[in-house]
């Protein structure tokens, strides 16, 4: 079947089940039953701490077949996933499915237990890395399943996706499993993503190496949800915990795109008293929040939230009062950590909050501007940021989708070509986030507006921007780098690539 | 050439990435580099990248120029007459003085001969950058027809004057008057030598400043966040502008009623006033139109 | 026309293409390596012997490693890297 952008699915699929084709971002409303977990779980007085894994894992009675899910805000330092997939591997059961929030390069030793059969399905929002690699190459047994942040948020909620056993690292636990992430050696800051895990799945371990004595202060996940406390050396290496990639770029390409989108931002009429602002933690997202920055002084202006992802960028002008406060999912950095720990206005938000399209209501809902990134995007607007243009797996929409969708106005910035490969394509080679949710295209050779937001167009013309066709940029792009060969398109289906409603906006093939 | 150009930016001439963009950055106009930027085992490859690029893509309407070794140089020679065959609107010669300039146009000569080109049709910047080029500076305008502007080159001159060179540029204000002044007395050009300093914006802004307040026409960039620093530093304020106005209405007026003078808020208006307020609005035309043809 | 020294020219930087000739007694042969090898890989090899039939040059091994290079690049590391195996360089 075809859905309704024109990607080629499956009816039906082993492993995941009746296909619902994308129809639309507004068009699936949630239709199932709200299902909370909490009464499942058996009171219990005893103690819930734990010292040795392997005798928890015996404990926890771990079957072939079970869900297991992890969280990602120790990122490139997260220890957990490995240290507890090594003995759930060494006990010979197979069959897994590993529902990650977000999958890194640390996460590499899953490739193996994916070769063996001990893991055969991977539910994840972003992957990166070897596991990324494998993955794509088909080492998994069945496709793999890309959410949204919000998506997964929804799945876990609306009991599309189940749980069995939730592995949350907590930098901070007590022995009742009250969680903070703001103290001990691998604070991360907040911990949105674990949030839903801990609500919905049957059983819950907090995995800390800095356990307080009862009661934690600053409680994220509360010991309600807590079924164990297991006492490890170390969770997270604090070096892979920051991402290297929150600086402002210095690559005077992106500082062009990133002044203009200023420009648009203004023209547009959304740089305003009381505005909302997100940004991406990418070079050049970054210097779009830098640039609006120096607008914002300039004008003397007050913006209501920034939220997402925060980076110290965004700290820096929450600090110098041009935010009231900052809704944070997940910190980025060691400054956005601080800021967490020391400022109450620097609220923690849960992936739900964030993103979920089916709750009573989602903070993407309430942005006025968001910066996003493409590593492709077609003339329909249409945003790849799952693949590379070789159709390898390299990342995933994280939030992508759901700040595009909630967002008044989506700006997608990136330069028109990289390294030889055209960003703005024909047809990009996975659909990530659809043309319908993205507004405005922002590159250094020209600035293209979504012909839905006639409104848009409008007011940039009318503030002297000049605007090109999206289809005049692709030939831009197509000029410097000649046409690209097209990619193998029979290949094995590896990877499903879900909307945040639910349905299926495309699939990944076989590289 | 004799257009205004503002702003110049030295892209360094074996950084594909950088020239494939050149195009993508405000500028008035581009000097392609092929000397200071690069190292001597990739002359030979810069030069053969530089004329690849100038076949390959159109810049205009930006200005291109090409900074080739001096031509004194083993490379100079074979620089002006590969980078000539491509046609780009101007050569930058270096180490300028009126030898150097004529060897220039000769080779020049063979090249549009051989090619077809329209006579005179590449232009000549000289890069005044030694006491000596200095002194000469005269001669070197009389040496060529070709000229058409002259740029200053701060580091290399203050280091062969052996003095220091300074953020706020004051050693620079005999060689910045003296050019400014030969060159408005021949029309040509005068381009001021880049800020080195990519980080120092209010340095940056000073520089240009100074500049202007000799009579550079435009500045050489070493970065593209440099540029619109000095595109905007170039354009008449808006209190220029509207001074401007007041004064040709008032002599427009005055000239009615048959007097040779008469007063703008108390201030006596001439005809060198008069002279002074036409020009800013031509450049304000001017610069406008050039926004126009490059956005 | 055969290559008869070897030669090179070019970078792996960024946008750049690092093209090495070796003579060769068989028609001309390239090896590739690109990071985007599966959208452009043809495309390349195409610009690579273009220059070379051009140049004359029959018979030669090229190795060449990509990094993102437009043909502009990869037709000048090309002409670069032959005439340094005809003239050797030129500082020397």
């Amino acid at each position: 079947m075809i859905n309704s952008i024109g990607r080629v699915l499956p009816e039906y699929s082993e492993g995941y089940g009746e296909i619902r084709p994308f129809a639309g971002i507004n068009k699936n409303v949630s239709n199932s039953e709200y299902m909370n977990r909490i009464d499942t779980v058996k009171k219990h007085k005893a103690s819930k701490r734990r010292n040795n894994l392997a005798e928890l894992i015996r404990e926890l009675e771990i079957k072939d077949g079970m869900t297991l899910s992890f969280h990602h805000h120790l990122r490139n330092g997260d220890k957990v996933l490995n240290m507890v997939m090594e003995q759930v591997a060494e006990m010979g059961i197979k069959d897994l499915t590993i529902a990650a929030s977000s999958l890194f390069p640390v996460h590499a030793p899953l490739v193996g237990w994916i070769q063996k059969g001990v893991v055969t399905s991977v539910i994840a929002s972003y992957i990166s890395g070897p596991v990324a690699q494998s993955i794509s190459q088909g080492d998994l047994k069945y496709p793999a399943i890309m959410h949204t942040h919000g998506g997964r948020a929804r799945a876990i909620e609306s009991g599309e996706l189940v749980i069995d056993i939730a592995f949350l690292g907590a930098p901070t636990s007590d022995c009742c499993g009250n969680i903070n992430g703001v103290q001990g050696p691998a604070a991360c800051g907040t911990l949105g993503y674990a949030v839903s895990d801990a609500e919905y799945a049957k059983k819950v371990v907090a995995v800390t190496d800095n356990l307080v004595p009862y009661p934690a202060e600053r409680v994220a996940i509360s010991q309600e949800y807590v079924d164990y406390v297991l006492v490890v050396d170390s969770i997270g290496d604090p070096d892979g915990i920051v991402s290297g990639t929150t600086q402002i770029t210095r690559n005077p390409l992106g500082l062009k795109i990133a002044a203009q989108a200023v420009k648009v931002i203004e023209a547009s009429g959304y740089l305003k008293e009381g505005m909302s602002f997100q940004t991406g933690a990418g070079g050049t997202s970054l210097a779009v929040a830098h640039f609006l920055k120096e607008k914002m002084l300039e004008e003397g202006l007050v913006g209501s939230f920034a939220s997402g992802g925060i980076t110290g960028c965004l700290v820096d002008m929450f600090e110098q009062g041009m935010f009231r406060a900052l809704l944070d999912v997940q910190c980025f950095d060691h400054e956005a950590i601080r800021s967490f720990r020391e400022n109450s206005r620097h609220q923690a938000m849960s992936a739900s909050k964030y993103g979920n399209p089916h709750n009573k209501g989602a903070v993407v809902d309430q942005l006025d501007v968001m910066i996003l990134g493409a590593t492709e995007i077609d003339q329909d607007f249409n945003v790849n940021v799952t693949t590379g243009s070789d159709g390898c797996i390299m990342g995933g929409s994280g939030g992508h989708s759901d700040t595009a969708a909630g967002a008044k106005l989506a700006i997608v910035v990136t330069q028109l070509v990289k390294k030889r490969n055209p960003i703005v394509k024909e047809s990009v080679t996975t659909v990530t986030t659809p043309g319908e949710s993205i507004d405005v295209l922002v590159t250094e050779r020209g600035i293209a507006v979504n012909p839905r937001r006639e409104d848009v167009r409008k007011q940039l013309l009318q503030a002297g921007i000049h605007l090109v066709d999206i289809k005049r940029l692709k030939e831009m792009a197509y000029e410097l780098t000649g046409e690209p060969q097209a990619l193998d398109k029979d290949g094995r289906i590896v990877a499903f690539v879900e909307y945040r409603d639910g349905t299926l906006i495309d699939v990944v093939r076989k590289i | 050439m004799s257009e205004v150009l503002r702003s110049l930016l030295f892209i360094p001439g074996n950084n594909p990435g950088m020239i494939q963009n050149a195009s993508v950055f405000d500028a008035d106009g581009i000097i392609f580099d092929l000397e200071d930027a690069v190292s001597l085992e990739e002359k030979d490859a810069a030069r053969t990248l530089i004329s690849m690029a100038l076949k390959t893509f159109d810049l205009s309407p930006k200005k291109i120029m090409v900074r080739v070794n001096p031509l004194n140089s083993v490379w100079g020679p074979e620089d002006v007459l590969r980078i000539a065959s491509c046609h780009p609107d101007a050569i930058l010669l270096p180490k300028a003085d009126e030898k150097a300039i004529e060897a220039c146009g000769k080779l020049l000569d063979e090249v549009e001969k051989n090619k077809g080109f329209e006579a005179n049709s590449i232009r000549i910047f000289a890069l005044i950058e030694t006491a000596f080029g200095l002194e000469h500076a005269r001669e070197i305008v009389d040496a060529s027809s070709r000229l058409d502007g002259i740029l200053l080159g701060g580091e290399d001159y203050t280091a062969d004057m052996q003095i220091v060179r300074t953020r706020e540029g004051l050693e620079l204000s005999y060689a910045r008057a003296r050019l400014a002044n030969l060159c408005k007395a021949y029309g040509l050009q005068f381009i001021d030598t880049p800020f080195t300093d990519v980080d120092d914006f209010e340095g940056l802004t000073f520089d240009i400043q100074e500049a202007i307040r000799w009579g550079a026409t435009g500045k050489a960039a070493i970065n593209p966040r440099q540029i619109e620093r000095i595109q905007h530093a170039f354009m008449p304020t808006q209190k220029d502008i509207l001074w401007a106005k007041e004064v040709l209405e008032a002599w427009s007026e005055a000239k009615k009623q048959g007097k040779g003078v008469c007063s703008l808020h108390g201030k006596m208006i001439d005809s060198p006033v008069v002279v002074r307020a036409e020009k800013i609005l031509e450049n304000v035309m001017a610069y406008r139109q050039k926004e126009e043809a490059l956005s | 026309m055969k290559i008869e020294r070897p030669s090179q020219a070019g970078s792996m930087e960024s946008n750049d293409i690092l093209i090495m000739l070796h003579p060769s007694n068989q028609s001309i042969q390239i090896q590739l390596e690109s990071k985007v090898k599966k959208q452009f890989g043809k495309h390349i090899e195409q610009a690579i012997k273009e220059t070379l039939d051009e140049a004359g040059v029959t018979q030669v091994l090229v190795v060449a490693k990509d990094s993102g290079a437009l043909d502009y690049t990869i037709k000048s590391r090309v002409l670069t890297a032959l005439s340094r195996s005809m003239e050797g360089p030129s500082y020397e």
